[in-house]
């Protein structure tokens, strides 16, 4: 870890935010050094993406200052900041997939000729930046044409080259496999050797220790310690993130009782073409069935056909008495009792502009009809109990989705679903973006629902926690449900294996 | 075929044009002369410059439902100017540009600050433009200048005997302007950038405001030049001419491959969305027999299809992503 010599790269003094009802930053402290990739760690809420916008002028703050290098700066937004060195990459990907990769990278700093640009150059240009970060792909192609990983790595190169002094990353890995992860973590290396300070936001804190130098905690907009990274174990990060003792991180699992009984419902020969190989799956009541395979692999696709999202073109369902259901749409899959929580809350989950309560109540609204509308009171009810159950920072149930921060959107949409008390559960993710109290909280909650009779599908990348909570796992590979794991066979060993098998075949 | 999954709109624009040719040539021989290419050029170049402003627009993720009137405003406004003052053609001309390119980007500030969409606002540039033709003057007005005797006589002799008039001329020259500004400068990839995302753009450093008036004031700026290439195609200016030509031109953009939903297309392919609409025209008037309404139900279902073509598209590029990632 390099030295400080006498100023720090980037400092912020006494910052200062308040939202109506929140104050999202009260007096932060932060400093950042040259050289270093800093964490910056802290609840869904804590403040960490507001103390970003305000230090890139993405946000007006409301007092403190901001120096870089020892000088006061005050950049007024992101091409602003860039100005001065700061590059920034926000929570979502932010590129345009209409435009070629050169396009993206070069927007607005195109080589031009006589005020015309250059094609040739700009690619040129691109393909000597990309591979810089190790990254050889044709940069003609349009954006949308690569996968989410590689896309972020674009993304970093075009702040790193119209900065250099400090790169700012909001969970760039939240929606990237461990493969791609490496990927991403490959370059903040080789940036941090070229002496650039990083800030490094991410609610994996097994990639937190990998990764980082130092450690910033926020709560509740307030700045706890920080502290170097290997002078910190896990135990004492978390219980300065949460201001308390977590009971356990990941819970050890109560699912003794494996379930039995007759299937609730049965699927054969489900699939449908281009999307999912037909699979057969059954499932009994109080079963959590965990689907495990990396990204594109196939998760998704198994739960929105399931789910009617995409109609499925091959097989049957069924329940439990041999009656044939139709799922065709979301629709009829919600009218037998389905629900369905879906992985990306931007596209297909919440209403950002409706309120907490309004979000909450659309599902069952939905599934009771429009013409019976639930009264206000009832709705407030049930929404104020589901903040409450499920942790949602919020001042209260009227504040609009889109202004919560990015990990309790994500459990307002889960909330949404428990209102309408499915029989047949899917959750895509679940855990995505959510810090590790509010993950207990939802492995729990998983725990409780199957207890109660409800059966569930949950996707998730994190192998440990479906050797947590489920009865039997499928791996799914290619498209196809390739494995299918019980009782004490479910280990992270088994299923890493079962998804990494087309490797071990090519070595025999 | 991968790699230009973006210039299969464009292709297949030009396929069907050439298609559509080769059926009239098999009827018509006579069809496949510069003198027929020189007409088609001369009677659809006001349509082929106001769709270039179009395009642009349309990239942007935007619509400009105002350029017809503004044509038939141009064209009252110089017939009244040429009528009742001794100003020189050129000088009125340059008045005009200047009027409907600030009526253009005013609609664009419009539209940015307020934050309003481009369908309302420009509807009400529609009704604006329109009205301040009435104003000017109800009946139609003949238009009598040696100058405009002049530029109507001036043609370029193609081999084979066909005219390129000064106005089909003038449209081509905008078409190749207007390929060079959307592909080779800067504002052009900020039109695109506007079109994929504002918000993202705006992130990555595109000047929303500023461009996004530009725009419309291009848009204005080519709606008047439109104006005045119609009024040398006619000779008069009437507050009742161009009804709907604003359809028309968001036909040909979207036949030529654009996009309606923004963010992708080409100008070129404009052109060639105006030429496959003029030749329809023209296989009609050949043929003699047909009802010209003809030339609607053509077109009505040729655009169909192309949102038919587009929506699948979209629709496997999303997938081949997908099964690439
Ligand atoms: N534009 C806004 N208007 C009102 N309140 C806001 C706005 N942006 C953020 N907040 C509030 O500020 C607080 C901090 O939010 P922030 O997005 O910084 O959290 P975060 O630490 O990034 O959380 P996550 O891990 O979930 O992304 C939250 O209570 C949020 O509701
Ligand atoms: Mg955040």
């Amino acid at each position: 870890m390099p030295q400080s010599d006498n100023q720090p790269l980037l400092r912020a003094r006494g910052l200062r935010k308040v939202f109506p009802g929140t104050i999202a930053l009260d007096g932060v402290d932060f400093w950042l050094e040259a050289g270093e990739v800093h964490a910056l760690l802290g609840e869904n809420g804590a403040g960490k993406s507001t103390l970003i916008k305000c230090l890139t002028g993405a946000y007006r703050r409301d007092g403190g200052d901001i120096l870089l290098n020892g000088d006061m700066i005050d950049p007024k937004g992101t091409i602003d900041a860039q100005a001065y060195g700061i590059g920034t990459v926000y929570q979502e990907v932010n590129l345009l997939p209409n435009l070629t990769v050169a396009e993206n990278l070069c927007l607005g700093h195109q080589p031009t000729r006589f005020g015309m640009i250059s094609t040739r150059a700009m690619n040129r240009r691109a393909r000597e930046v990309l591979s810089q970060f190790g990254l050889d792909i044709d940069v003609a192609r349009s954006l949308a044409s690569y996968s989410v990983a590689v896309q972020q790595v674009i993304a970093i190169a075009r702040a790193v080259t119209l900065s250099g002094k400090v790169l700012i990353l909001d969970e760039p890995t939240a929606s990237l496999d461990s493969h791609e992860v490496d990927l991403v973590f490959g370059v903040v290396r080789s940036l941090r050797e070229r002496g650039l300070g990083i800030i490094f936001i991410s609610h994996f804190l097994d990639q937190i220790f990998e990764i980082t130098d130092r450690v910033t905690v926020l709560r509740n907009g307030r700045l706890v310690g920080t502290e170097a990274t290997r002078d910190i174990d896990r135990v004492r990060l978390v219980n300065l993130m949460l201001g308390r003792e977590l009971e356990q991180e990941v819970r050890s699992h109560g699912k003794t009782h494996a379930a039995a009984g007759e299937p609730r419902l049965t699927f054969t020969g489900f699939g449908r073409k281009g999307s999912i190989e037909p699979f057969d799956l059954s499932i009994r009541p109080g079963e959590v069935v965990g689907i495990a395979g990396l990204l594109g692999s196939g998760r998704t696709e198994t739960a929105e056909v399931l789910f009617g999202v995409a109609a499925h073109d091959s097989g049957e369902a069924r329940r439990g008495d041999g009656t044939a259901l139709r799922l065709t749409s979301p629709r009829e899959a919600i009218a037998a009792g389905f629900g369905f929580c879906p992985e990306d809350r931007k596209t297909d989950g919440v209403i950002a502009d409706l309120t907490v309560r309004e979000n909450i109540a659309l599902a069952l609204q939905a599934r009771i009809g429009w013409m019976r509308r639930i009264p206000a009171r009832e709705q407030r009810a049930m929404a104020n109990d589901y903040i409450r159950k499920l942790d949602i920072r919020t001042p209260d149930a009227e504040k609009p989705v889109g202004l919560l921060s990015g990990g309790n959107q994500q459990k307002v949409m889960l909330a949404r679903w428990l209102v309408t008390n499915p029989s047949f559960l899917i959750l895509d993710e679940p855990t995505r973006g959510i810090d590790v109290g509010a993950h207990a909280e939802i492995i729990r909650l998983i725990e409780d629902l199957c207890a109660q009779g409800m059966s569930l599908l949950v996707i998730s990348s994190e192998l440990d926690e479906l050797v947590a909570y489920s009865h039997r796992v499928i791996v799914v590979r290619d498209r196809h449900h390739v494995a299918e794991l019980a009782g004490g066979d479910i280990t992270t060993d088994n299923m890493v294996r079962a998804i990494a098998a087309p490797e071990r075949e090519a070595i025999n | 075929m991968s790699l230009n999954a973006r210039l299969l709109p464009l292709a297949a624009t030009l396929v069907i044009f050439l298609v559509a040719y080769a059926v009239c040539y098999a009827q018509y021989p006579a069809m496949l002369s510069t003198r027929v290419i020189g007409n088609l050029l001369t009677d659809n170049a006001f349509l082929g410059i106001v769709a270039v402003g179009m395009t642009f627009v349309i990239i942007s993720g935007g619509i400009d439902l105002s350029v017809g009137s503004v044509i038939a405003f141009a064209g009252v406004f110089i017939a009244v100017m040429l009528r009742d003052t001794s100003l020189h053609p050129l000088t009125v001309f340059s008045l005009l540009l200047l009027l409907t390119t600030l009526f253009g980007a005013s609609m664009g500030a419009v539209i940015h600050y307020l934050e309003m969409p481009a369908f309302i606002v420009t509807l009400a540039g529609m009704f604006l433009a329109r009205g301040m033709a009435y104003v000017l003057s109800i009946d139609a007005v003949p238009i009598t200048h040696e100058f405009y005797d002049y530029m109507q006589r001036l043609y370029w002799l193609m081999p084979g005997k066909g005219r390129l008039t000064l106005i089909g001329g003038l449209m081509l020259l905008v078409v190749v302007a207007g390929s060079l500004l959307a592909h080779r400068t800067r504002f052009g990839m900020n039109v695109y950038a506007i079109g994929g995302g504002a918000q993202t753009a705006s992130l990555m450093g595109v000047p929303l405001a500023r461009t996004t008036m530009a725009i419309y004031a291009l848009s204005g700026l080519l709606a008047g030049l439109a104006g005045i290439v119609f009024s040398i195609y006619t000779s008069a200016g009437y507050s009742l001419a161009t009804v709907g030509v604003e359809l028309d031109a968001i036909a040909a953009v979207v036949i030529g491959g654009t996009l309606l939903t923004g963010g992708s297309g080409f100008v070129a392919g404009t052109l060639i969305g105006v030429l496959i609409m003029g030749l329809i025209q023209t296989y009609i008037i050949f043929d003699g027999s047909l009802s010209s309404w003809w030339t609607k139900i053509l077109i009505g279902m040729l655009l169909f299809a192309f949102i038919v073509l587009q929506k699948g598209l979209v629709w496997t590029t999303a997938k081949r992503r997908i099964a690439g990632g």
